[in-house]
């Protein structure tokens, strides 16, 4: 197992510089210069500004220089520091990441409260109402943009509020850690993380049902009720298990999804995550910002896979790594 | 205390309709019984300032930001602040008379103000601001250079004086002087560092910097210090950074948050107004702010002027712009002095400009004409704008559908600012939507904005014009008034008829809905002035 985790890890090594190598010429063609974004909202722009910014950070050195010293910092740990606020980029990221990270833990736990128990119940009654019911809720899931969720549970809990109370209310707008003050915290991103989490189990429930529903016809789900077993032992440590296996790949996926691609739920919620950062950092052009977010984001990936993996073995004994 | 500048008799009757509509919009602050202590919440209409250098930004995002920790040398006056000519002394003691035939301004500087970290405040980096903003040493950016043309020297002869020397007497100095962008640093940073105050805030205002959240928000805490004596009445502020309209007005909506300063379209008004009753109050204003429909002249057809006059013909403000002021941010027709303004056109003197014709259909006729003698019947070509919603989408569909009626096939181009910019300095457009947004109502430093880019680095029509620079350079240092209007008409038809180099449409409208706990406050015709919000208190 361990020889396999290292391995996995090794083999991550060429994929993290290749993203390295794509992200860093993608950013460099799009149009534009962030000395000219920096230095131009006055209009007029001062030839000697934009090269003393040039040299500020480095831009005027060959690309090759530039690419070398980004993976040499990479691989040191070294994010640098962010072209347009003069921040570490590794601060930049911190403030950030709790609150994509909570969003993106709670949302996980809101889709796979609601979806296994409902795709396993959808599967295990497939074609009567209550499956239809469960499809219904799910298609529903998946074919609603989650932002338009977002700014609609904000009407309604602006209503609703107006209407019980007589006085609108919605949740705080300007963020605080959950160490600092939980309720207010958790009044912040509850919705957010529901309205996320919402289409997040209409995926789930969807694999888990179709998952479900090819292993209760196998073989040994037969055999293991002809033994007399009882239905949810059948269901629970011989369905259940086996079936969990798509629905791991496809949550850790999603996860790891979550962590940076929450762009217009942030906007929404106006919530400071890393989704609004990375738009932030392309949209100024900040490269060492935008390539430090895309490594992040890769690395997710590569972590949250090797995790799945391991996950298998424990779900499916049969699974050993060599 | 108050400026009188020979223009201002001229001025009088725009004064006081502009001061007899802040009067009705909202109450003296004085007239009230004043309540000390509360932290104000308004949002910021943007994701973050490019910087929080005010010397070298010319956005919002950044004076929203940051206006309350600075001080500046004179500023509109906060009670009045629809007012083009009512000045008042921030750091200086007495609005100064000129001399020397108006050309040197002498102010005294206020004694005992302390910057922040409470070194003491003086002439000399009052001076070295000043100085930094007219003429930046090499390798250092300064957004109003070019707006700052008539100034020759800034000289502080002792620590209690400054001198501004200019190189011709003009009525648009002092104006300009109240920019309110131009926040006083200190000398010994500003010498040692001038992008220190690009990340950092060391100021001598009402409030002082207690911490900044890139994207997120920006707090201050009041300055006990401060020098206007029992100012500010807020015990802090905090300001939330929120790029989405929908956020804003829930934010208004919920109480999370007073007030936006930046405006309103009138649905979203109309929405507050509707779910909160008295306990919103609207402030509305005419907005120093237009877009401008601008063709390329060094792309073909855009350099034969038979092109551009029927672009300008097909187009009809009087129809459009009541018919637009119900979904977006404009209002006012307007040629290129903001209207009401003393040199503004008349209606009966705009109707004689190309564009502003009383009879469309005779207008839209003379347009295909025109087109057809250019050989340019058809034309199709990109109108080129900014990823904005208000009121820039909503203008360019306008404009797009007013040439289908003269045969031109538009589509549009959004951009996200950065690469619009872009676009817009290299010449790869062919039509674009611009804008003219200013601070100061000062119409012979605005107009500026259509000057070829050799004089004004803002303008991107790529062409160039003597004929324009002289016109404007005689208009500048014309100091009667009843001549200045006349070369401002002449300048005007220049540009806007003979030309056309570029195509006005109707001026925005500023809405600004808030709490109506929140007093002291009074709208301005520029998202840009009265906001060290030393003036508002909260009546809670």
């Amino acid at each position: 197992m361990y020889r396999y985790i290292l391995n996995r890890l090794l083999l991550s090594i060429p994929t993290l510089i290749g993203a390295a190598a794509l992200v860093f010429i993608l950013m460099r063609l799009i149009p534009g210069d962030i000395c000219v974004v920096r230095l131009g909202s006055g209009g007029s722009i001062n030839p000697t500004a934009v090269a003393n910014c040039h040299a500020q950070l480095g831009l005027d050195r060959s690309l090759v220089l530039q690419f070398f010293d980004f993976i040499a910092g990479f691989a040191r740990g070294d994010f640098g520091t962010s072209m347009w606020s003069g921040k570490p980029v590794s601060q930049e990221i911190a403030t950030r990441i709790p609150v994509s990270l909570e969003i993106a833990l709670l949302a996980t736990l809101v889709a796979v409260l609601i979806a296994i128990p409902l795709g396993t119940i959808s599967a295990l009654h497939q074609n009567s109402w209550l499956d239809h019911i469960v499809r219904t809720v799910a298609i529903a899931g998946i074919a609603t943009p989650s932002f338009w969720l977002g700014i609609m549970s904000i009407l309604v809990v602006l209503e609703v509020s107006h209407l019980a109370f007589g006085a609108p209310w919605m949740p705080p707008i300007d963020y605080v850690s959950l160490w600092d003050d939980p309720l207010r915290n958790l009044s912040i991103v509850i919705l957010p993380a529901i309205t996320i989490g919402y289409r997040y189990s209409a995926v789930t429930m969807r694999m888990t049902r179709s998952a479900m529903l090819e292993v209760l016809r196998e073989d040994y789900i037969r055999t293991a009720r002809a033994k007399g077993l009882f239905e949810h032992i059948v269901v629970n440590r011989h369905a259940l298990q086996n079936a969990l296996l798509p629905v791991v790949t496809l949550i850790g996926i999603e996860f790891a999804f979550l962590i940076g691609g929450l762009v217009v739920t942030e906007q929404v919620f106006n919530l400071n995550g890393i989704g609004r950062l990375f738009v932030l950092a392309v949209q100024n052009q900040d490269y060492t910002l935008t390539q430090a977010l895309v490594m992040l984001t890769v690395a997710i990936f590569v972590v949250t896979n090797l995790a799945v993996d391991v996950l298998y073995a424990w779900l499916d004994p049969r699974i050993r790594f060599g | 205390m108050k400026n009188r500048t020979g223009w201002l008799a001229a001025s009088l009757s725009f004064a006081l309709s502009t001061a007899l509509a802040a009067a009705l919009t909202a109450a003296p602050a004085a007239a009230e019984n004043i309540k000390r202590g509360g932290i104000l919440t308004y949002m910021i209409p943007a994701d973050a300032p490019p910087s929080l250098d005010g010397h070298k930004e010319n956005t919002y995002a950044t004076l929203h930001a940051t206006a309350p920790f600075y001080s500046t040398l004179i500023a509109i006056n906060p009670d009045n602040p629809s007012s083009s000519t009512d000045f008042v002394c921030d750091l200086c003691t007495e609005m100064p008379k000129a001399t020397d035939d108006g050309k040197t301004y002498t102010f005294k500087i206020r004694k005992g103000v302390k910057f922040h970290d409470g070194t003491p405040l003086t002439a000399a980096d009052v001076a070295t601001s000043w100085q930094y903003i007219v003429h930046p040493p090499k390798g250092v950016s300064s957004a109003r250079e070019s707006y700052m043309v008539m100034v020759d020297t800034v000289e502080n002869p002792d620590p209690e004086t400054v001198v501004f020397k200019l190189k011709f007497a003009t009525s648009a100095f002092l104006p300009a002087l109240a920019d309110p962008f131009a926040y006083i640093y200190k000398k010994e940073t500003l010498e040692k560092d001038p992008t220190w105050y690009e990340k950092n805030i060391l100021g001598s205002g009402p409030f002082k910097f207690v911490a900044y959240e890139t994207g997120q928000s920006i707090k201050g805490v009041r300055n006990p210090d401060y020098y206007h004596e029992g100012q500010p009445y807020l015990d802090g502020f905090t300001a939330i950074f929120a790029a989405k309209q929908s956020v804003r007005v829930d934010a208004i909506r919920a109480d999370r948050a007073a007030t936006e300063f930046r405006g309103m379209p009138p649905s979203a008004r109309d929405e507050l107004v509707k779910e909160l009753g008295d306990k919103i109050t609207v402030q509305t204003s005419d907005w120093n702010c237009v877009n401008l429909l601008t063709p390329n002249q060094k792309k073909k057809p855009f350099d034969d002027v038979r092109v551009r006059r029927a672009m300008a013909l097909a187009i009809d403000p009087w129809k459009g712009a009541p018919a637009l002021s119900k979904i977006a941010t404009v209002h006012t027709v307007g040629g290129l002095v903001f209207p009401g303004s003393p040199l503004a056109a008349t209606k009966e003197e705009l109707q004689k400009i190309v564009g502003f014709g009383p009879d469309i259909e005779k207008s839209r006729a003379e347009a295909k004409k025109l087109l057809e003698e250019a050989g340019a019947t058809g034309l199709k070509f990109e109108l080129m704008n900014r990823n904005v919603d208000q009121p820039y989408k909503f203008v360019a569909t306008w404009a797009i559908d007013e040439w289908s009626k003269i045969g031109l096939k538009v589509t549009q181009r959004v951009l996200p600012t950065g690469p619009f910019y872009d676009a817009l300095r290299s010449g790869s457009f062919e039509v674009a939507v611009e804008f003219n947004c200013q601070n100061m109502v000062n119409p012979l430093l605005d107009v500026a904005k259509v000057l070829p880019r050799s004089v004004y680095p803002e303008n991107y029509g790529g062409y160039e014009d003597p004929k324009l620079i002289e016109i404007y350079n005689s208009m500048l240092r014309e100091t009667d008034p009843a001549k200045q209007r006349a070369k401002m008409r002449e300048f005007e038809t220049y540009a806007l008829d003979t030309q056309v180099d570029t195509i006005m449409t109707p001026w925005w409208s500023r809405i600004i809905t808030h709490r109506s706990y929140m007093k002291g406050w009074k709208i301005s015709p520029s998202h840009y002035l009265n906001l060290n919000l030393a003036n508002i208190w909260l009546d809670k």
